[in-house]
Order: C-alpha cells, then sequence, then structure tokens
C-alpha cells in the first residue's frame, strides 16, 4: 500500500521502520529537515519537507493515490486537521493520533465528523495495557485473540515450580489440558518450543489457555495468584489519569503521587474516589509513609524514564508489590532488560503496534487474511489470528501431516464460537479462526504457514 | 567502516561486470569472431572471482556516506581494470595502459580514445567500447539496485554516491523502484532512438553503438570521422537525442506521472534549453558570417553544442577549423555540462545556477549591508549544506584541474591541447581542441599523462568526492 506518515518523531519512525519491512511504500512528511535526513538514510522511504497539514505538500507527498495517511505529530490539532484535508484531497483513509483527554472524550464525534478510520491514544492504550497486567499480576504481558476468549500470557516460571525440568508435551497430562507454550525465552534467546523441549525455572514462558483456565494453570505452576486491591501510581500525568480511572472502574483502590499542585487539584476533581498526593515520587520517606510497602502495585509513570527505573528498581527492593514502569525511549533495551523493573510500558510502542495491527486488518479486505497480529519480546515474535478461507490449503490434513515452516506453532482454532487448543490429530477447517506464533515476520496469509 | 559490506558489494559488482561481458560474446557470435572467446574467458574469471569474493554474506548490512563513496569508487576502479583486460587480451590494443585508458573514456561516458583506427577492430571490441558507454551513463550500482534486492535504506548512499548533481533524491519511495524506473525511462529512451535510426537507414551495428553513445553521453564513434559520415537525418536525430539525454530524467518521470506543468516548470530544464538555444544562435551566426552555408552551420551548430553542453563528444565537423569565438563558446559549455541527473557530465547546470545566484546575492548583500537573502533552487530555498558542498566541489574542481594541467603540461603540446585535453576529459566529453580535437585522439600522451586522466575521468563522472574519499588515509583508520 502507500502510506503517508506526517510526523517524523519516534512513532512515525517506529511505524515507518515497520510498515517497510513489511513491504509498503512509505512517504513521510515532516518540517524538521534534519530529522527527515536521518531517516531516509536509515530508511527506505521518500522524505517530503513541509507542513503535514498543507494540501500542496500532501499532494507533492502523493495523497491522491495514497491508501492510507497516518498523523502522528507531536500536537492533537495537526493530526486531526491533517487526516481531515488527507480525507478530503485524496479520500484515503487516515489515523490520527489523539492524546488530549479534552478531545478523547468527544473522540467519537470526532471521529465521525472528521472521517478518521482510526484514532490512537498512547496513554489511553498503555493505561488498558496496565490494566490487564494488574488484573493477572504474575503475568509479564497478557494479550487477548478471539475477541477476548483465549489469552496469550508470559509468565517466568518459579523455583521449585511443577514445570521445573518437565517436557512440553507433558504437561497436558501432568499439570493441565488445553494449556500451549509457545515461547521460550531463555538467556535473552527466543525459543519456539517444539513438545520435546524442556522448561526450566527462570525461564519466561508465553501460553495460549482460555479464559477460565487461566486462574487453575497459574495456581498449578506456584504463580502468586493474590488479587490486586490497591495500586500506587506515581506521576499524574496523562497516562497516570487514564491509569487511575480504569482501575476505580473496577474498584480497585488508586492512590496517586504528583509533584504540580495544579495538577492534583485536578486529578482530585476528576476522579472523585482516588487519594491524590501532592509530593515529590522521588521522595524515600513520602513513598514509605504513603505505604510503598505494602502496595500490591506500584507504577512509576513520570515523565522521566531515569527517574522510573529508579522508582521501580526501589519498589523491588522494599516492597512484593507488582511493579509496571514506563518507558519512552527504549534505545538501551539490552540493559534495562536484565533490571528487576517488572513489566515495560511503551507508549510510543503501543501506538506503533496499534497502528500496525490496523494496518494488517485493513489489508484483510484488501486480501490478505491477518485478523490480529501481536508482536512480542521487543518484535521479535509474532502472533496473528488468520481467517481461513476457502483458498486456504490447510484444510482438511492433520495438524501433524502438514509440512509446517520452523519456527512456527498453530496454537488455537476458533471454531463456530468455541475455542480449543488444537493436538496433531485436529485439522483446521473452512472459516476457523487460527492462531500462530512465529519469529517469521510479514505472514499474510495462512498459506504462508507451509513449506514452499 | 564496514569492510564486509563493501567487500560483498564489490563482489556482486564483479559479477555483473562478468553478466556484462557476455553481451560482446553474443555480438561475436553472431559475427563469427574468435574474439567472443577471450570475452567470454574474462566473463568466466570475473564471474568466479565475483562469487568467491561476495561468497559470505555480511552480518551487519548498515552503510553510512563513507561507506557509500568507498563503495562507489572502488567499484569503478575495479569495473575498469577488469572491463581493460578485453581490449588488451584480443590485442586490439597493444599497451595495457592505453587499454584502461579507453575502458575508463567509455565507463566515464567520456569518449576521449586513443585509437587512431577504429573501422579495423572486430566488431564485438566496438561493441564492447559503446556498451560501456551505456552501462556507465546511468551507473553500475544503480543498475545493481535495480536488479538486486539488495533491503535496506542504507543504499540510498550508494546511488547518491554514483548519481549525478547537488542533491540526490529519489522517484518514488523505494528506492529499487527508483532505480528501476530510471534504468526503465533510460532503456526506452534508448530503443526510441534506435529504431529511429535505423528508420533513416543506419545499419543496425551502428544504430545500435550510436544509440549507446548518445544515451550514455559518451561519444565513442566506431567510425574513424564520428558522425560524419552519415546522412543530415540521422546527424539530426543524434543531435535531439544527445540534448534529451541531457535532461534531468526527474523530468521523463514528472512526464510519465502525467505531472505536465511541473516537468515543464523545471527551472534547471529551463536554464540547460536556454543556454543551449542560445549558444546555437550565436555559433551559426559567427560560423555563417565566417563564410559558412546558412543550413550546413545550423546543423552543425547545433550538433556540436548538442554534443558539448550534454558531454557526449560526437563530431560532424572539425570545429576546431571554427573562428575563435566559437571555439571559445564550446570550451565554456564543456564547464557547464548537463543537467543534474541527467547521464551527462560536466560541473552541471543545476550547480551553475547555485553558483551564479550566490553571486547575485553577495553582490546584493554588499548594497544592502543587513539584507538577508536565501539562495532558491525550483521555488524552494536550498539548504546551506548543499551550497557549502556545492563551493567546495567547484574549489576541489579547479585544484585537481590545475594539477592535472601541469603533469600534462611535461609532455610539451602547447597551451591549447593541454588545456582542452584535461577539460575534455575532467568533464567526459571527449574531444578537445588542437591535437586532441574532434579528429585528433590521446596516443601521443605519455603513460603518466594518460594514467592523470584516466583518474579525472573517475573523479568527473563520480564528482570528485568518492574518489577522493578513496585516497584519504582517515577513510581507512579505524
Amino acid at each position: 500500500m502507500n502510506i503517508i506518515i506526517v510526523g517524523c518523531g519516534k512513532v512515525g519512525r517506529a511505524l515507518a521502520a515497520q510498515l517497510d519491512e513489511e513491504g509498503h511504500e512509505i512517504t513521510l512528511i515532516d518540517s524538521d529537515e534534519e530529522q527527515l535526513r536521518e531517516a531516509t538514510e536509515t530508511l527506505d522511504l521518500m522524505g517530503i519537507i513541509g507542513n503535514g497539514t498543507s494540501y500542496i505538500v500532501q499532494k507533492e507527498a502523493g495523497v491522491e493515490t495514497a491508501d492510507l495517511l497516518i498523523a502522528v505529530a507531536g500536537m492533537d490539532e495537526v493530526n486531526m486537521l491533517s487526516c481531515l484535508i488527507a480525507k478530503k484531497a485524496g479520500n484515503c483513509r487516515t489515523i490520527a493520533r489523539v492524546r488530549n483527554p479534552e478531545y478523547y472524550n468527544e473522540i467519537s464525534f470526532i471521529r465521525e465528523e472528521l472521517g478518521l478510520s482510526m484514532s490512537v491514544n498512547p496513554e489511553s492504550a498503555s493505561a488498558a495495557e496496565i490494566v490487564k497486567l494488574v488484573q493477572f499480576p504474575s503475568a509479564l504481558e497478557v494479550d487477548t485473540f478471539m475477541r477476548g476468549k483465549v489469552n496469550l500470557i508470559r509468565i517466568v516460571v518459579p523455583q521449585d515450580s511443577i514445570l521445573d525440568n518437565m517436557k512440553v508435551m507433558d504437561i497436558g497430562q501432568k499439570v493441565s489440558a488445553d494449556v500451549l507454550i509457545c515461547i521460550v525465552v531463555r538467556n535473552h534467546e527466543v525459543i519456539i518450543p517444539g513438545g520435546g523441549f524442556v522448561i526450566q525455572s527462570g525461564d519466561a514462558i508465553s501460553f495460549f489457555t482460555p479464559m477460565n483456565n487461566v486462574r487453575n494453570f497459574m495456581r498449578k505452576v506456584g504463580v502468586n495468584l493474590k488479587p490486586i486491591h490497591n495500586v500506587m501510581i506515581a506521576g499524574g500525568g496523562t497516562l497516570g489519569y487514564y491509569l487511575a480511572r480504569e482501575l476505580l472502574r473496577a474498584r480497585i483502590k488508586v492512590k496517586i503521587i504528583e509533584t504540580d499542585r495544579k495538577r492534583c487539584e485536578f486529578l482530585s476533581e476528576s476522579l472523585e474516589d482516588a487519594v491524590v498526593i501532592c509530593g515529590d515520587a522521588t521522595d524515600k520517606q513520602l513513598l514509605l509513609e504513603e505505604g510503598l510497602e505494602s502496595a500490591d502495585a506500584f507504577t512509576s509513570l513520570t515523565g522521566l524514564d531515569e527517574e522510573n527505573i529508579m522508582l521501580s528498581l526501589y519498589a523491588n527492593m522494599v516492597s512484593k508489590a507488582k511493579v509496571i514502569t514506563k518507558i519512552n525511549r527504549i534505545s538501551f533495551e539490552e540493559v534495562i532488560a536484565d533490571m528487576p523493573i517488572g513489566s515495560v510500558i511503551c507508549p510510543k510502542e503501543i501506538t506503533s503496534e496499534y497502528i500496525v495491527r490496523y494496518i494488517r486488518a485493513m489489508q484483510n479486505s484488501l486480501g490478505s487474511n491477518v485478523r490480529a497480529l501481536y508482536q512480542m519480546i521487543d518484535n521479535r515474535v509474532e502472533a496473528l489470528e488468520f481467517m481461513v478461507n476457502s483458498s486456504a490449503k490447510v484444510t482438511g490434513v492433520p495438524l501433524s501431516e502438514l509440512k509446517i515452516i520452523d519456527n512456527l506453532l498453530i496454537c488455537c482454532i476458533y471454531r463456530q464460537g468455541r475455542v480449543f487448543i488444537p493436538t496433531g490429530k485436529d485439522t483446521i477447517n473452512i472459516n476457523d479462526n487460527v492462531v500462530v506464533v512465529t519469529t517469521h515476520k510479514g505472514l499474510d496469509d495462512i498459506n504462508d504457514i507451509l513449506r514452499s | 567502516m564496514n569492510y564486509q559490506s563493501i567487500r560483498y558489494i564489490i563482489g556482486w559488482v564483479i559479477m555483473i561486470t562478468a553478466g556484462l561481458l557476455v553481451f560482446p560474446c553474443i555480438v561475436a557470435l553472431i559475427y563469427g569472431e574468435k574474439e567472443g572467446w577471450i570475452f567470454l574467458s574474462c566473463a568466466v574469471a570475473a564471474a568466479i572471482l565475483g562469487k568467491f569474493i561476495s561468497f559470505k554474506k555480511p552480518q551487519n548490512n548498515q552503510i553510512y556516506a563513507k561507506e557509500g563513496f568507498v563503495i562507489v569508487a572502488l567499484s569503478w576502479v575495479i569495473l575498469s581494470i577488469i572491463g581493460a583486460v578485453p581490449f588488451y587480451a584480443t590485442g586490439a590494443i597493444p599497451s595495457y595502459v592505453d587499454a584502461l585508458f579507453e575502458t575508463v573514456s567509455g565507463f566515464t561516458t567520456t569518449g576521449a580514445s586513443i585509437l587512431t583506427e577504429i573501422e579495423s577492430l572486430p566488431k564485438s571490441v566496438l561493441f564492447w567500447r559503446s556498451f560501456s558507454h551505456w552501462i556507465g551513463g546511468m551507473g553500475v550500482l544503480v543498475f545493481m539496485l535495480a536488479i538486486l534486492p539488495f533491503s535496506g535504506g542504507h543504499n540510498i548512499h550508494l546511488m547518491r554516491a554514483e548519481s549525478p548533481g547537488p542533491s540526490v533524491g529519489k522517484l518514488v519511495p523505494r528506492l529499487r523502484s527508483t532505480a528501476k524506473l530510471l534504468y526503465y525511462m533510460y532503456f526506452i529512451l534508448t530503443l526510441i532512438e534506435l529504431l529511429l535510426l535505423l528508420l533513416f537507414g543506419m545499419p543496425l551495428f551502428d544504430s545500435v553503438c550510436t544509440a549507446f553513445g548518445t544515451a550514455g553521453t559518451g561519444g565513442f564513434g566506431i567510425k574513424n570521422d564520428s558522425m560524419a559520415g552519415y546522412n543530415v537525418c540521422i546527424q539530426n536525430i543524434v543531435t535531439i537525442f544527445m540534448f534529451l539525454f541531457g535532461v534531468n530524467f526527474t523530468f521523463y518521470y514528472l512526464i510519465i506521472a502525467k505531472k505536465w506543468r511541473d516537468a515543464f516548470k523545471m527551472e534547471e530544464v529551463r536554464w540547460y534549453t536556454a543556454i543551449f538555444a542560445g549558444s546555437v544562435i550565436l555559433i551559426t551566426a559567427n560560423v555563417f558570417f565566417a563564410g559558412g552555408d546558412f543550413f550546413v552551420s545550423l546543423k552543425d551548430a547545433a550538433f556540436s553544442v548538442s554534443s558539448i553542453m550534454t558531454t557526449t563528444g560526437f563530431a560532424t565537423t572539425d570545429f576546431n577549423l571554427w573562428p575563435t569565438f566559437s571555439k571559445i563558446l564550446l570550451v565554456l559549455l564543456m564547464f557547464g555540462g548537463a543537467c543534474a541527473g541527467s547521464t551527462g557530465g560536466g560541473i552541471k547546470i543545476s550547480r551553475i545556477m547555485l553558483y551564479i545566484k550566490q553571486a547575485k546575492n553577495e553582490i546584493m548583500q554588499s548594497i544592502h549591508t543587513r539584507s538577508i537573502y536565501s539562495v532558491r533552487m525550483e521555488g524552494k530555498p536550498v539548504r546551506g549544506k548543499i551550497l557549502q558542498s556545492a563551493n567546495a566541489f567547484l574549489i576541489i574542481y579547479i585544484l585537481i584541474f590545475a594539477v592535472s594541467l601541469v603533469i600534462v603540461s611535461f609532455d610539451d603540446f602547447g597551451f591549447t591541447t593541454s588545456f582542452t585535453a584535461i577539460t575534455a576529459t575532467i568533464n567526459n566529453i571527449g574531444p578537445g581542441l588542437d591535437m586532441v580535437g574532434p579528429m585528433g585522439n590521446y596516443v601521443q600522451f605519455s603513460d603518466l599523462s594518460k594514467i592523470v586522466m584516466i583518474i579525472d575521468m573517475l573523479v568527473g563522472r563520480l564528482e570528485i568526492f568518492p574518489m577522493l574519499l578513496l585516497v584519504t588515509p582517515a577513510t581507512w583508520k579505524k
């Protein structure tokens, strides 16, 4: 597809890199020449210098023949106007990043009136991700597939777990049926395990299981399942606000620590049940005074990555709370990976992931059959949900007889309202939805899983 | 320095050279020449060498501007060294330095020859000479980018280093599509010329070689008298096509994209056309009043201006015999050259425009000392960095020119010959004046002078910086 991206910031560039890899033709618009030059020298795309809201600049970027315009510039107004103009000039689909809560609260109206195909709010999307983590406190990552019927959950296998030294194929008998372990990360290495793979404690495993089996399996594995009743939030920015709102809706107690008094006032006005504390979150005494040691979860969401990492390290030291850290720039991911800072949330990555997911789905209507896409573990693994139609060459054959490419697992099948984890004897039928996990990139049809 | 990537890409360039050497084999097969075996063995040897060098894939294929320059410069040197072997091995050119001179002259689309007797050479050798123009015109690395699926955005550095002009951009988002598109337009234009030449009665072999020579703005003829022996229609067709290949290829892209208005608004193309028209009128008048026939003067003036401006170097007449005014005008046109983004050489019209506009601003600034002026091209302000590198280009260009001139002067062939020899090689034109005029050639120069001119031709084709970086020690330091 021809895609125009307005805004050559972190998100714009991450998106461009991702979409370029997937074979789309990218044109990037930004008024900062230096940024643009850097992007064109590392990525295979065309850069246009200029204001993304200008009709002439958009025309130069080829808006008339573009399939999609993504506006991820710094300002919401710029994004919305860019999309409006693109809609009128090129009649292409548009995606805008809108982060200001004032706009976002009326986003459905804006979306309707501006003809946006999609709007992304990095902070609210991140808040939703954090809420998922809070629901399963021991999970490092939670993704849902098949309209929420099945979860992909990542946990670390604890010491003395029943899973230690167990072969993957024995899990069904010895621990719990309906569980499929699809990714193992050991010493930074990503493995798509076969049946003979032996799990060890300390491995980070990702497994598929239906919603009602999650707790049962985690308990058997020996993972802490204590539900979370109170969450401490350091930093009351936009993300903190969205998170507090969502948590309060789920009846979880929230305590927000924010330095700025005005902001505190706003928070206490708009979040009725939250405890808002005006103070410096990096003040150790304050944290202890406010009960960090007894908190069930601690999220560091201040504007500074370094501060967030420090806070999370400290929280991990003094309490048993589930720790979640927001990091804006994941450029030193190797360093961060070894730190005990719990789950890492990166709003920019989440934004680009949401958009890529939408684009894959959009391609669905143009010939690709991907319904959902999740990228995991620094984008090294993808989980894809495929629709199986009559052109598929994988139907009617038992899975054990299919010649499937290496490093790929068929994880679950959704058929007539029922989700199950397939065994070698099962077959794929037309109209099934199939989830596969793989380290290969850019699959867009179920037939791509076969060896060519 | 990413040595692995450099090695890998060079290996591929050698393999592509091997592939190109197959074409003269085919010609030899058609005409039943035994030289075909020599071309074939060169091709096989190059293919094995290239495969061997590029056997191991680099782990890290990120290259930066520096590597881009080095790869391009090295590729051209290696391409020339390999390309010269058949000339030497077939015995067409007995001295290897001469063979190298001829090959470099071919690939850099200069068209300066050391051969005195051309017509008796085997057809396959003549074909290889002209074919090298066609490859060198658009560039071998651009060709490689078009046909091989090298991934990543870093390869833009390769195209920047090889393509002429002060700022090289893409036509479409993907580099590979851009390279393909360039070769597509190049191929179609060449084909049209070929068909027209055939239509007006030029023999097939002559047409192919002439089309290659025109397309690359090279200028190797396959006749001793260049184009003078062909009929007027053919000469006029060549005039038109030389002019067309000197136009910035973005123009043709805009035409294909049906953006007529934008195409004809291109400032550089307008200047180029204006300079062409002005020069033709002046020279026609000058030659006519010196006692020539009007239509012959017009035809020869148009041909010569087109040939010199686009740095092709074909000739229909010996302009050595023209009045001084015409000769001086032609020498000046040699420096200006063709448009950026064309297959022509020289300083390029767009740089000349930048210099003139800067000079104008400087003058205005002296009058209104507090005024701020910006240089504009195609209606857009030009970045300081581009101006800076364009200015640096001119200074280094003059320095290299001066040093070369001094070295060549040892041969003691007089001022006009020495000066125009360097002018004609560094600007990739071919013929100069006096001894190196359209009917003369470069064989008399000493080997030292020839080597200097070989370097000048490469420097001119790659626009100085890649060759300069190749010999700068700091490039290779860790």
